[in-house]
Parts: C-alpha cells; structure tokens; sequence
C-alpha cells in the first residue's frame, strides 16, 4: 500500500503504540469478496460437470488412440463393495471415500468422481450445475474486468502491485522469512512484501486470464471465431485439462493466501479486507508516524 | 491454561467456519431446487448467447480438421437403438420406405426419400462433435445442406424456428420422443447438415441411422439423431415440455454454443 501524507492523516491513533492504517480501498474490498464467491461456485460447480465425465485427455479429441491422461472410476472389490479409483498416467491410486467412491447425505457409498460435499449441486446434475457456473463465470468476468479498469484508473497496480527495485533485491530474504513465518511488521507491513506481489500479478495476469480463455476453449461457438485458434492449446481436450489444472493452481494459491493471513494476523488482515483498517504498531525509531 | 485456550479457540474457529461453510454449501441446493433460482442463474445463458452473437460472424465456420485426426470409433451417446417398433421396421427394411418429411411454415411441404436427400446439395465435414458431458471424437460427416433444402420449400416470413423430430423415445414405455430446435440462422449456415453418412460409410443406427442433424458450434445434444420430421414453426412454447427440446425440457439450456 502507498506510504503517503495523505495516508499519514487518514490514520487514526486509536491506541498507545498503534494505529490503524486505511489499507484497502472500498471498490477492492467489495470486488475481493465478490471473487470469493464466485471463484468459490465456480470451483465447486465446475467439480460436478467434471463429474459428468471424469476423464482429462491431450489433443483435440477424447478419442484418439490415446487413454485418458487422468481419470477418476470406480470398481468393485470381490466383495461387492464400491472401490474408487484414481488413474494418473496410467496408474492406479485407490481414492475410496475421496475420489471415485463416496458416501452421500444418506450414507450409502455410490460411485462419483468427487465427493457431495465438494460439488455444487450436492447430487449429480449437471444441468443444474453448469447454470451454476456459467452465471458465476460472469460475475467473475464482469468483476475482474472491473477490478482491471478500477486497479488501472486508481493506479492501484503501479502504486502497490508493481515490484520496486528494492524489491527486486529482497527476493532472496523474502523467501527466507516466508520459510521461517516472519513477516515484516511496523511500517512495512502497510505495503506487500515482494514475494505477495508476485503471486498476486501471476494470479492476476497469468492463472486467471489462462483458466477464463481455456473455458472459452471449450466453447464450440467460439471455436468458431478463429478457426485452429484452440490447437494452439494442444486442442479442445488439452484446453480442458489445463482448464482443470488451473483450477486447481488456484486452490493452491488460496489455501497459501489464507495462511499467510492466519500466522501474520488473521483478525488484523481480516478486518482490514471488511473496514479497509489495517493495525499498524509504532517503531520506536520512527518519530514522523508519532 | 493460556495455551488451552488458544486451541480450543482454533477448533472453535474451525468448525464455525466449518459449519459456515456446509451452511453455505445446503443453501446452494436448496435454492437449485426452487422454481424461481434456476431461471436467476438462466441468465448466464442469455448473456453468453448475445456475447456470442455480437463477437462472431453469423456465418463463421466450426473448425474442420483432417483425416489423420479422426477418431478411431465415433461414440454413440444416448440411444443407441429406438425402442420403437416402427423404426425397427424401417431399419430392418434397410430404410428404403424411409421417408423425411417436411412441413410446418413452408409453402411447399414435402416428403424425400433417402435416394432424394442424397440428390441434394450436399457437403463433407470432418469436424468435432462436444458433448456437454465434456468429452468430444472428431469424425467424418456427409449430408444434405439443411439451407439448401430449406430454400426450395420456401419458409414463410414468420418461421423462426426448425424443429426435429426423432423417432427415439426417451422414456422405456416408448413415450416422449427426442425433438429439436435450432433458429433460422443456424438451419441456413453452410455447414448445417441433414447427414447420412459417417466416415464414408451409410450413417450407423448407434449414431443416428438413417439421418442426424448436424450443427456445428453446438453441444452434442442439439444434433439430434434418427430425424424423421422437420417442422418450421414461430415458437416452440406449446411444442411438448416447451423449452424446444428434450434436454432442454430436462433443465439444459436451449443455447448450446457453450
């Protein structure tokens, strides 16, 4: 975040070595949480249409020749009872009560890619569940479109995103705090450390942008645009199995951010993401922010 | 005792968020089985089509692809054989007393023969079929150009819509036959096909013997197959479920360029 005068005086001294700092400005804080939201139905309901067909290819058809590069089935044992199966390259992992098998609201195992409690709906419907996401894909779009054009006007990517050339020089000891949970505190905890910009621009302008344009790949009407224009994906199949992988990148990238927020203050993160207000402690070297 | 509390605080935490969370997720089912939520989210559709329509050319051209990209067998999906006694009589006869007909909102109605769909205008395609499961084959397709045909019935001004009718009942006691629906735009795009063959052979039963619609740029489900009547018609509203057509009755979207 910008260290500025203005800051300075919209900071408030509410108590004895601290005060709160305005760190996030409404428009981001309203579409953070719309993108958790939407995000959140995207994965979900994205789950239950991969279930429809739980298989991942590479190329420009399911059915090439190829054996799908990653699959989720179900068999059954001797017994009668349902195993799942997790198939990855042509290996077999027993996933049962995660993948391939699981119990549902009534306790019954039955043979589904992802678990009820993972997917959206909570049974399997794909209709109902591609109404589901393909209305959340536009909330996401139209709110990332305007996050760009809010971040672009408010320089909020020049003034807080971009890495500076001390940033550039600090990588290395970012990491080496990131790995020991130390986390700058005082005065430079009002803005991103290096290594919080960088993921937030490669999620910005790399996954999100990749997952958006890999579902268009999977749009025959706008196949149609530029004809060939999906090869250069490796194809319609390929296109859904990054689609799929992204997705997941991105659940990866979650659950970092959200602990990263718990072990550097989750309240003082939290409540900074709703009220914008973010506490600062007082450095006792530093007069100006007396 | 200081440590105690934290923990007991953190599990605390845990399962309000926990709880939050299956809250959350029993509130998205419960509004999917509503009447009015469904057609909240049927918005996505509307807006995807009109997008769609805006950014691309009324006559853009699905991708085509080469022999070599072939799938080995094409899958058949959904039936694969009508439970209908008058299409197995068809089949059996080898289609030769099958006859398409063709009415509704044309000033000349006919009836053809597969010798005369065959005499038609006619175009080759190897393109990709996606089914809205997710999965796609690549084939082959020869058939009658839907345009072509429809420009010698002449549609009247106001027909908006081609329905086709299908002689697989989706139902087991043989009720609720497959139907179609797509508009005009795509009835006279090039590559809108009344198709008879697959792969250079006579188009087999599983896929849809003796004739399946073919529009590219759509899901799997909008080329219906075993087609034994087409209907221009204005709107679709009073036609079986609808929505115009069976998946379509069944919560699918009409739109399916997505």
């Amino acid at each position: 975040m910008p260290i500025e005068e203005t800051d300075a005086r919209r900071a408030a001294v509410v108590r004895a070595g601290t005060y709160l700092y305005y760190r996030h400005t409404l428009p981001v804080r309203v579409m953070h949480w719309i993108n958790v939201i939407a995000l959140t139905i995207l994965l979900l309901s994205g789950l239950n249409i991969f279930s429809a067909h739980p298989a991942l290819y590479w190329g420009k058809s399911s059915y090439t020749g190829r054996p799908p590069v990653f699959e989720i089935t179900a068999t059954e044992a001797a017994g009668g009872d349902l195993v799942g199966v997790t198939r990855i390259f042509g290996r077999d992992f027993v996933t049962t009560g995660l993948l391939g098998a699981s119990e549902g609201a009534d306790g019954e195992r039955v043979p589904r890619a992802f678990p009820s409690w993972l997917t959206i709906p909570d049974t399997r419907w794909l209709a109902m569940a591609r109404r589901w996401h393909l209305f959340f894909a536009w909330v996401f779009v139209i709110n990332g479109l305007c996050y760009i054009a809010y971040s672009v006007a408010a320089r909020h990517f020049t003034r807080d995103l971009a890495p500076t050339a001390a940033d550039w020089r600090s990588v290395g000891r970012s990491i080496i705090d990131h790995l020991r949970f130390k986390h700058p505190s005082g005065e430079a905890a009002k803005r991103y450390n290096v290594l919080q910009k960088l993921a937030y621009l490669a999620v910005i302008f790399v996954l999100l942008p990749l997952v958006i344009l890999m579902g268009f790949a999977m749009s025959p009407w706008l196949n149609s645009l530029l004809p060939g224009w999906v090869d250069v994906f490796g194809g319609r199949q390929s296109a859904r199995t990054i689609h799929f992988i992204v997705a997941w990148l991105l659940v990866a990238f979650a659950l970092i951010h959200v602990f990263e927020v718990i072990v550097s203050g989750f309240w003082n993160h939290l409540r900074s993401m709703i009220t914008g207000r973010y506490r600062v402690e007082v450095e006792a070297t530093d007069e100006t922010a007396r | 005792m200081k440590l105690h509390a934290r923990t007991s605080r953190r599990r605390f935490l845990a399962r309000t968020i926990g709880a939050a969370g299956a809250l959350a997720l029993s509130g998205c089912d419960a509004l999917s089985r509503t009447e009015w939520f469904p057609k909240v989210l049927g918005a996505g559709e509307k807006l995807s089509e009109a997008a769609h329509h805006l950014i691309t050319p009324r006559k853009a051209m699905a991708q085509e692809f080469s022999e070599v990209d072939l799938s080995p067998t094409f899958r058949s999906n959904g039936t694969a054989m009508p439970n209908d006694a008058r299409y197995r009589a068809l089949a059996t006869a080898g289609f030769a007393d099958y006859r398409l007909e063709v009415g509704g909102l044309v000033e000349q109605p006919a009836s053809l023969s597969l010798a005369e769909l065959r005499a038609l205008p006619s175009r080759t395609q190897i393109t990709r079929h996606d089914c809205v499961e997710g999965w796609s084959a690549i084939g082959k397709w020869r058939g009658a150009r839907l345009g072509a045909l429809l420009e010698t019935l002449r549609p009247a001004r106001e027909a908006r819509y081609v329905m086709f009718y299908c002689a697989d009942p989706m139902e087991d006691d043989g009720t609720s036959p497959y139907y179609e629906s797509i508009d005009m735009n795509d009835a006279f795009h090039p590559q809108t096909l009344l198709a008879y063959e697959l792969n250079d052979k006579p188009l087999p039963i599983p896929n849809g013997a003796p004739v399946r619609l073919r529009v590219e740029r759509q899901l799997g489900y909008k080329h219906a197959k075993y087609v034994m009547r087409i209907e221009l018609v204005q709107s679709f509203d009073k036609i079986a479920g609808g929505k115009g057509g069976y998946w379509e009755d069944n919560g699918y979207e009409w739109y399916a360029g997505i």
